[in-house]
């Protein structure tokens, strides 16, 4: 339970990736906060300003003053609740900079493969696409071998600063293999990431917070078919 | 050439010369008073085994040796140089909120300023004047964020003034392809820019900005840019 006097406010969206690292990082710290949905096509005042560079979800509203970047709010849980749990990151530099080095490849190379995929219009940028995709989930099986050392999660025997990071994909990667056809963490291909995965969405803390996978289907379906269909507007105009 | 054992010992940093996130890390050394071996690495060319071997993941510098075991990416080689050495001057702030803040600010010079600056060397026409547009903006939100103070990092010469001093060294370039004046569209940050400039760390690792622009023509040769 957040300590006494201590007012945590979420400002997210049900489908973000990001807004569900947070989420997931207060629920496994046991800490409570008021959660607010945002449509980002019609974005509240309080998100404006709290967030008036980006303009983005999620924001951490801590009595009054706002944490923005999830990465940066998952960081700042461990400094300013050391109570609540043990940290994310550990302790000794380098492995915390292990840590940090892995969490940057989730977003730099692991989600821009995952968004060039999905923005891939032609049989060619799929294919480029995919395969990035393949790569990163590749490289990315090397690192959990390497940082979980043979225990369960990134962060060890418990869920460390990785685990949080990966895990606001956790119910996106379901949703985008039922919405493409590729399942990002293949057994196969990537036996550890499989079974990470698996194991992560069946953690009670995990299971609090997780949108419902349906409704990622659902919502992925129609931005399929919102592309498509701006495609071959584009395509009709050009050819008339 | 260091033997095995003073590569496994000490610091090794692998470089550069006008990279400006290298610089970030030879900055941030010798503000803390740390002795390492710099090692150029000849990017044109081709990479050493060494860089190979310690980035494999993104081939790319800066990397920081430290007793032989690889810290990439330079916004964390700056952290660990904070928590490897805590007797050092700290680039980060004690108070949690504080800290939080400075890592945004140090993610936005990061996800900002060389991209939107590659794009107003590279790109022509109406995209470049969008660069243009943009460039101008980011100077100005950091100008904003720096408000009164003497450094991003309050009192102290701290992390976001160490991720974004070297690219004061490409505001000649920026002004150049961008046809702005950084002095007139951002007072407070150019004078900013000025007393980084006057410190004995930056002025030693900063390139001088007609190199960085003659550099710059010869990026553009690489990517076939008129």
């Amino acid at each position: 339970m957040a300590g006494g006097g201590d007012e945590l406010k979420l400002l997210g969206m049900f489908a973000s990736p990001f807004a569900l690292r947070v989420k997931l990082a207060l629920s496994f710290k046991g800490l409570s906060f008021e959660y607010v949905e945002e449509d980002l096509r019609n974005k509240s005042e309080l998100l404006v300003v709290a967030n008036p560079v980006h303009r983005k979800v999620p924001v951490l509203i801590h009595n009054g003053l706002p944490v923005c970047e999830s990465m940066v709010i998952v960081q700042y849980l461990d400094e300013a609740f050391p109570g609540a749990g043990a940290p994310f990151l550990p302790s000794d530099p380098y492995d915390r900079a292990v840590a940090r080095f892995w969490a940057s490849y989730i977003d730099e190379k692991l989600f821009s493969a995952w968004v060039a995929l999905f923005a891939a219009k032609t049989e060619e940028e799929k294919a480029e696409g995919t395969k990035q995709t393949l790569a990163a989930a590749e490289t990315l099986e090397g690192a959990l071998r390497e940082c979980s050392k043979g225990k369960p999660f990134f962060g060890g025997d418990a869920i460390g600063y990785v685990d949080v990071a990966l895990g606001g994909f956790a119910a996106y990667v379901h949703a985008f293999e039922e919405v493409h056809g590729l399942r990002q963490f293949d057994a196969a291909r990537t036996p550890l990431l499989a079974a990470w995965l698996a194991r992560f969405v069946e953690l009670d803390s995990a299971k609090a917070v997780m949108p419902d996978v349906g409704r990622l289907v659902e919502r992925g379906k129609m931005m399929q078919a919102q592309a498509a269909a701006a495609t071959a507007a584009t395509a009709a105009a050009k050819a008339s | 050439m260091a033997t095995v054992e003073e590569e496994k010992a000490g610091m090794v940093l692998l470089d550069f010369w006008v990279s400006p996130f290298g610089q970030r890390c030879r900055i941030a050394l010798a503000e803390k008073g740390l002795q390492y071996e710099y090692r150029e690495e000849d990017l044109v060319n081709s990479k050493s085994e060494l860089l190979l071997r310690s980035n494999p993941v993104h081939k790319k510098i800066p990397v920081l040796l430290h007793h032989g075991r690889p810290v990439c990416e330079s916004l964390v080689i700056l952290d660990y140089l904070d928590e490897a050495f805590p007797d050092t001057p700290q680039l980060l702030p004690a108070p949690a909120y504080a800290r939080a803040r400075a890592r945004f600010w140090a993610d936005y010079v990061d996800k900002k300023v060389y991209e939107c600056g590659s794009r107003l060397w590279k790109l022509k026409g109406e995209l470049q004047a969008q660069a243009r547009a943009e460039m101008v903006e980011i100077l100005g939100t950091l100008e904003a964020e720096l408000g009164e103070k003497d450094w991003f990092g309050g009192d102290s010469f701290g992390l976001v003034d160490v991720a974004l001093a070297p690219f004061t060294a490409w505001f000649y370039s920026y002004e150049k392809y961008g046809e702005f004046s950084v002095d007139k569209v951002c007072p407070t940050l150019a004078a900013w820019a000025r007393r980084c400039g006057e410190r004995d760390s930056v002025a030693k690792h900063l390139t001088p900005p007609e190199k960085v622009y003659a550099f710059i023509d010869v990026l553009k040769k690489k990517y076939g840019v008129e």
